[in-house]
């Protein structure tokens, strides 16, 4: 049976597209491990718990899925911990980008694959919508994966045209519940982390916005620069440029804490706005069916990956940090799945988008 | 003069030995890619991105960069060659480049495609340097009112496209328009003509969409009869251009040049536009307009300058205001961001090493390139005497493979199998697939502008001539629509004076 489930892994060469961290033992090792997964073979299927299997794990490259573009931040931040993970678990980690469809056709193909551990995806906030999105969808996220643990959130920030008059997020509120019907409101796409910070801005202020959909952060922002639209909800990783270079203005972001590379900027919280909160979450995913000890094994590595000196640096460039020990577990990671997806789906189906 | 300062910065940066070496490494990957038909520089900067994560943030974009615009060289390679666009920008540069090939002329053939490049790569990189601030200033003013009636210009100007006749010239832009329709809805997610194909929601692929209508359906073409093969059915005649040649191109070259310098800053499909657009101006403005698609060598020079011009300046507003108007630009985005550095407008002031150093890189590459090209040349015309039987199925299997590389799913293959028998059927009817691509490119683009400007004016069609840089493009756009229809009404007219006298 294993031996089967590793054919499986190294039959796919689409997968070895980068290796990162250490790839130490080299063919010595995959001809042992080869023998060894051999002699396990009479040990029981994948699902079943197989102590030497989790013990030996990992005996092969294990492949990181990514549902997005190499460069893009969902991208940044799996390469950014892949590294340390592989240290600690004495193996190389493999990072492959599968795109399209909303992140939906990676996370179908991850959940159909061997649940062996081999085969991980990455995801963010868009697990939670996916089901209101796209009812079609070929898995459902509280059944068909087992949360490995979350890696960091990444903040988002409300932003204006620079003559857009409103100076504050107490006078933008207040703005915006006077002019609704003028307003307009750009997003980088259906499903994207700004199309649904804005549906949430517009839910806690009570108000209905024209919504001006583009294809990608990069075009919205242009026309957000050039005062072609009025308002817009994005991540600091995309932001953050225009609002230091003053090309367009900042009235909150959206998380508990302010940000360290734009002090000056309040939370929403502070500006009175406790409802809107909104921060593109990120956490790992196995199919369900791995085995509990491989599970614990990729968990307490994710876990440690986020203490690394390095990890911790280089997400505060981006304007974000990774989540606490507590924070970040298994459990906390299935319950704010959970909460996610009961929050998003009244809210989608009120706006009636859908990909149906 | 500060300018000079710069640049003096910049070439300080980029000569050091490792910086040239990546400069190198970068346009030599490019051109590779570039020949390769599928597998385009979007999908070879996202897979060696990771790779430059180490690397120096210059040396990084310099090699990355290199990458994007070398595949502009590489592309009309085989564009010219077997009639397989590489790149996308590439498509135009078929139409008459594989003609002149058929005629023994692929040596001047390429010879044009890389001078012409280098010429306007160095040009839109002067334009960088010098005007890169004013240019992005520019491109502010142009909002999705003034988008939609460039691509309505676009469109009409490219009726010009066709060598035969208007009508099914215009068939094949709709048909292309339609294609581009395929895909999730942008405003709504409504998916259209997906037909319950999860691949099919992000919409038809551009590369195998032209790896099957060019380079299949020739091959298909090929084989249908007992010629043997259609390339260099006549000897080979010469590898340089002749002074006559020369003087050909030296106006296609400087329009080109100057087309794709200003498309290029476009979001969106700016380079493949400036390509489009070059080759319809060629045509009307050429005293040979009689010998476009049948190999004029204008139809080189012309979409071959443009792309590469737009090339260099399609950097423009990634470098002054932080904003990609491309997916490859997205990816050097993100490139900056791993390297720690916020793009911005800001990132022009506070790493001028990095920003000039990579302008500088650019004519380095561009002078790279036309050195690695020029005696790849023979090479290249040496390639098309190797049997056609063995020659199709290694067209076929590059095709396939490059193509599967990006999305590596096998999807991608069987669709270039379905537009590979569309293509031939086309042939067959008498049809070309030129402007098919360009109705699949711009169709998206303009429902996008037109829904976005409406959203916006909150339904108001009044925005297209109100806004005055959106109505000067639209009387444009009447002016080549009636250019366009003139000859053909006056030729009518000649037909009835002929009945009446």
């Amino acid at each position: 049976m294993s031996l089967h489930h590793r054919d499986t892994v190294v039959a796919r060469p689409r997968s070895a597209r980068h290796a990162l961290g250490r790839s130490s033992r080299l063919a010595g090792l995959a001809a042992a491990s080869l023998v060894l997964a051999a002699c396990g073979g009479g040990g029981g299927g994948g699902g079943e718990e197989d102590p030497a299997a989790a013990e030996a794990f990992p005996e092969d490259d294990i492949t990181f899925v990514v549902p997005f573009s190499a460069g893009g931040p969902t991208d940044t931040v799996t390469r950014l911990v892949a590294e340390p993970i592989a240290e600690e678990l004495g193996g190389t980690v493999v990072v492959q980008n599968v795109e399209g469809a909303g992140g939906t056709i990676a996370a179908g193909e991850v959940a159909a694959a061997n649940p062996d551990g081999y085969t991980v995806l990455m995801h963010h906030i868009g697990m939670s919508t996916a089901p209101s999105l796209y009812p079609d969808l070929p898995y459902a996220p509280l059944e068909d994966f087992e949360p490995l643990g979350l890696v960091t959130q990444v903040p988002m920030t409300i932003v204006a045209r620079n003559d857009f008059e409103p100076q504050t997020m107490e006078e933008l509120v207040e703005y915006v519940e006077q002019n609704a019907a003028d307003i307009t409101l750009a997003n980088a796409g259906i499903g994207a982390a700004s199309h649904l910070c804005g549906l949430l801005l517009q839910e806690a202020l009570g108000v209905e916005l024209t919504e001006v959909p583009y294809e990608g952060t990069g075009p919205a922002l242009q026309d957000l620069v050039a005062g072609e639209v009025d308002l817009m909800c994005d991540q600091t990783t995309n932001t953050t440029g225009q609002i230091q270079g003053g090309q367009i203005k900042a009235y909150a972001v959206t998380t508990p804490e302010r940000v360290e590379t734009l002090p000056d900027l309040p939370t929403t919280e502070e500006a009175g706005l406790e409802e809107l909160q909104v921060g593109v979450w990120h956490g790992f995913y196995v199919p369900t069916g791995t085995p509990e000890g491989i599970r614990e094994k990729l968990s307490a590595a994710i876990l440690a990956s986020l203490e690394d000196e390095n990890v911790v640096s280089q997400l505060g460039e981006l304007g974000a940090a990774p989540f606490s020990q507590e924070e970040a577990t298994p459990e906390a990671h299935r319950q704010l799945l959970e909460d996610q997806i009961e929050l998003w789906q009244p809210i989608i189906e009120e706006a009636g988008v859908a990909a149906d | 003069m500060e300018i000079l300062q710069n640049i003096g910065l910049g070439f300080e940066t980029a000569f050091t030995p490792i910086n040239l070496l990546f400069a190198f490494i970068g346009v030599a990957l490019g051109t590779a890619v570039g020949v390769l038909p599928g597998i385009g520089p979007t999908a070879t900067i996202a897979l060696l991105l990771p790779i430059t994560f180490g690397f120096d943030p210059v040396t990084s974009l310099i090699m990355l960069a290199g990458i994007y615009y070398g595949a502009q060289y590489g592309g009309s390679t085989t564009a010219i060659l077997i009639n397989l666009p590489g790149e996308s920008s590439a498509a135009v540069t078929a139409i008459d480049g594989h003609q002149m090939a058929r005629q023994g002329r692929a040596g001047p053939a390429l010879a044009t495609a890389a001078l012409g490049s280098f010429f306007a790569g160095t040009v839109g990189t002067l334009a960088l340097a010098l005007f890169a601030v004013p240019i992005s200033e520019a491109a502010l003013l142009f909002g999705p009112a003034e988008y939609f009636s460039l691509v309505v210009l676009g469109l009409i100007a490219s009726i010009a496209l066709a060598s035969g006749s208007v009508l099914k010239a215009l068939a094949m832009i709709v048909l292309g328009l339609l294609l581009g329709t395929v895909g999730q809805d942008l405003v709504s997610g409504t998916p259209r003509f997906t037909f319950g194909l999860r691949e099919l929601y992000g919409g038809l692929d551009f590369v195998s969409l032209a790896v099957g209508l060019f380079g299949v359906a020739e091959i298909l073409r090929n084989l249908e009869g007992n010629i043997t093969r259609s390339v260099a059915v006549q000897k080979v005649k010469n590898l340089w251009l002749t002074r006559a040649d020369f003087r050909r191109i030296r106006g296609p070259v400087l329009r080109g040049t100057g087309l794709g310098t200003v498309l290029g800053v476009l979001p969106g499909a700016g380079h493949v536009l400036a390509s489009f657009v070059s080759y319809s101006v060629e045509k009307r403005v050429s005293k040979n307009s009689h010998e476009f698609g049948k190999g004029a060598i204008e139809g080189v020079a012309a979409p071959e300058s443009a792309n590469n011009a737009a090339a260099q300046t399609q950097f423009v507003p990634l470098l002054t205001l932080g904003l990609p108007v491309s997916p490859i630009m997205a990816l050097l985005l993100g490139a900056f961001i791993i390297q720690g550095i916020v793009p911005g407008p800001n990132v022009i002031n506070e790493e001028p090493e990095l920003v000039w150093g990579l302008i500088a890189s650019m004519w380095i590459g561009n002078f790279f390139l036309v050195l690695l090209n020029l005696p790849l040349i023979g090479l290249w015309v040496k390639m098309l005497t190797i049997p056609y039987r063995f020659l199709f199925p290694a067209i076929i299997a590059f095709a396939s493979i490059g193509t599967y590389s990006i999305g590596l799913n096998a999807y991608d293959i069987y669709a270039i199998a379905f537009f590979g028998v569309l293509g031939y059927v086309l042939i067959k009817l008498g049809n070309e697939p030129a402007p098919l691509l360009l109705g699949f490119v711009l169709g998206p683009l303009l429902e996008e502008y037109l829904r976005r400007s409406l959203i916006i004016s909150d339904g108001d069609p009044s925005v297209f001539v109100t806004r005055p840089i959106s109505a000067v493009l639209l009387l444009l756009a009447f002016g080549a629509f009636v250019l366009a229809v003139l000859p053909s009404i006056r030729r009518k007219r000649d037909v009835v004076f002929e009945e009446e006298s």
